[in-house]
């Protein structure tokens, strides 16, 4: 193929997965690896390189705007990130040794859980308990809701930080930004609300993804020529996904199509790596 | 009465945000011009990424990368792009630090200061290992 060629295809491509990843909020990280990998034969590592910058491009971008609303809880965010940056450099490191197969078959199975925790009922819900690390730490904070400011508490602050250190591992292993992790940790574990958890979440993963990407960069991993029509793609097609989200009331019938996709496209990369074809 | 901040947590919202932002249209922009270069020098040529053999050298090194630059190569241009994009939320986080100096929160400036020094610490071994 040529270079133009190959360009066009991942550029149109890279478009879609941006595009549906914002709709379902699961990113386009997870798109983009089979896509180059199971459909361009591109091999894991320059795929994981390219997903990972798309990754901090979406994150700040759509970061940007949540923190200006002022949804975001910055001190939860910087203190959790104190785990996915160690667990990033960690998961990075480990890339570097571990078989592709193998790399693989987690990929695929962090597929299938990402699909199925999209398509969860999202709950709203206020800790009532009180955490003394919380409150050590100044995590307990408020979001604007309605034109009020609704206070909420934060739970288990340790059990969060150590879910955290796991998505960090997971996200610089992939290439990915592992948000549906990150969203157990927080959403799950430390009862935050959901609004509150997304949003920090998402301004978490450009931190996580620049750690393990300092490490990519120096092992060669991350392509220009790849990388390119990636990071353009997936950005624009994430800037429609916005724009569409915020006339149409519902996307759940584009989560349960995204989720079927996904389980498919997993299903194949935990074949191939077991059958060694990764 | 709480004494009057000279800088409060929705100031820092502001330039955070205003950092993100400005950061991802500026790399973006260069990317997209070295891809343009890119493009027109090589469009025709073909391209294997079955096999993993690491980046070309020009766009390798710090060195290599300016190199490129300056005579106008075009993955040396996107390269340099994406090393913006790779620091913008770096940046942010030494934006977070000196405004939680500025608030005088010192626990979450030395918070802010760990993460920032655990990212250095991944850049540092990253290329010695």
């Amino acid at each position: 193929m040529t270079v133009t060629e190959i360009t066009l295809i991942i550029l149109a491509g890279s478009y879609l997965a941006g595009l549906i990843g914002s709709l379902t909020g699961l990113g386009g990280g997870v798109v983009i690896i089979p896509l180059l990998t199971l459909l361009l034969n591109v091999n894991i590592h320059y795929a994981i390189g390219a997903s990972l910058i798309s990754v901090i491009a979406t994150s700040s971008g759509s970061a940007a705007a949540y923190v200006k609303e002022g949804i975001t809880n910055i001190r939860l965010g910087m203190f959790l990130e104190i785990a996915t940056t160690i667990g990033a450099m960690i998961g990075a490191v480990l890339a570097l040794y571990m078989q592709t197969s193998v790399i693989a078959i987690i990929f695929g199975l962090i597929l299938i859980f990402s699909a199925v925790m999209s398509l969860k009922k999202k709950k709203e819900h206020l800790a009532e308990q009180k955490s003394m690390w919380a409150q050590k730490l100044k995590l307990n904070g408020t979001y604007p809701a309605n034109n009020t400011m609704v206070a909420y508490n934060v739970a288990n602050v340790g059990g969060g930080f150590f879910m955290m250190l796991f998505a960090g591992v997971i996200s610089g292993l992939l290439g990915i930004g592992s948000g549906a992790l990150k969203v157990v940790a927080m959403d799950g574990i430390m009862r935050i609300p959901f609004k509150v958890s997304t949003t920090t979440s998402n301004f978490m993963i450009g931190v996580t993804a620049a750690a393990s990407a300092v490490v990519y960069l120096q092992r060669g991993y991350i392509d220009p020529g790849l990388s390119m029509p990636v990071v353009i793609g997936v950005l624009l097609g994430a800037l429609t996904g916005s724009k569409i989200l915020v006339h149409t009331s519902s996307s759940q019938w584009v989560r349960w199509v995204f989720a079927v996709i996904v389980t498919f496209l997993a299903g194949q990369m935990i074949y191939n790596g077991f059958n060694h074809k990764i | 009465m709480p004494e009057q901040k000279h800088i409060a947590d929705t100031d820092i919202q502001q330039i955070i945000g205003w950092i993100l932002r400005l950061g991802v249209i500026i790399s973006m922009g260069v990317v997209f011009v070295g891809g343009c270069v890119y493009l027109y020098r090589h469009g025709y040529e073909t391209v294997h990424y079955g096999e993993f053999v690491g980046i070309p050298g020009f766009v390798h090194s710090a060195s290599g990368i300016w190199h490129g630059i300056i005579t106008f190569r075009g993955r040396a241009i996107i390269q340099a792009g994406i090393i913006l994009l790779i620091a913008t939320p770096v940046i942010r986080i030494l934006f977070s630090a000196i405004g939680f100096v500025l608030e005088k929160d010192w626990l979450y400036t030395g918070i802010t200061l760990l993460v920032l020094f655990i990212i250095v610490a991944s850049a540092l071994t990253g290329h010695a290992g």
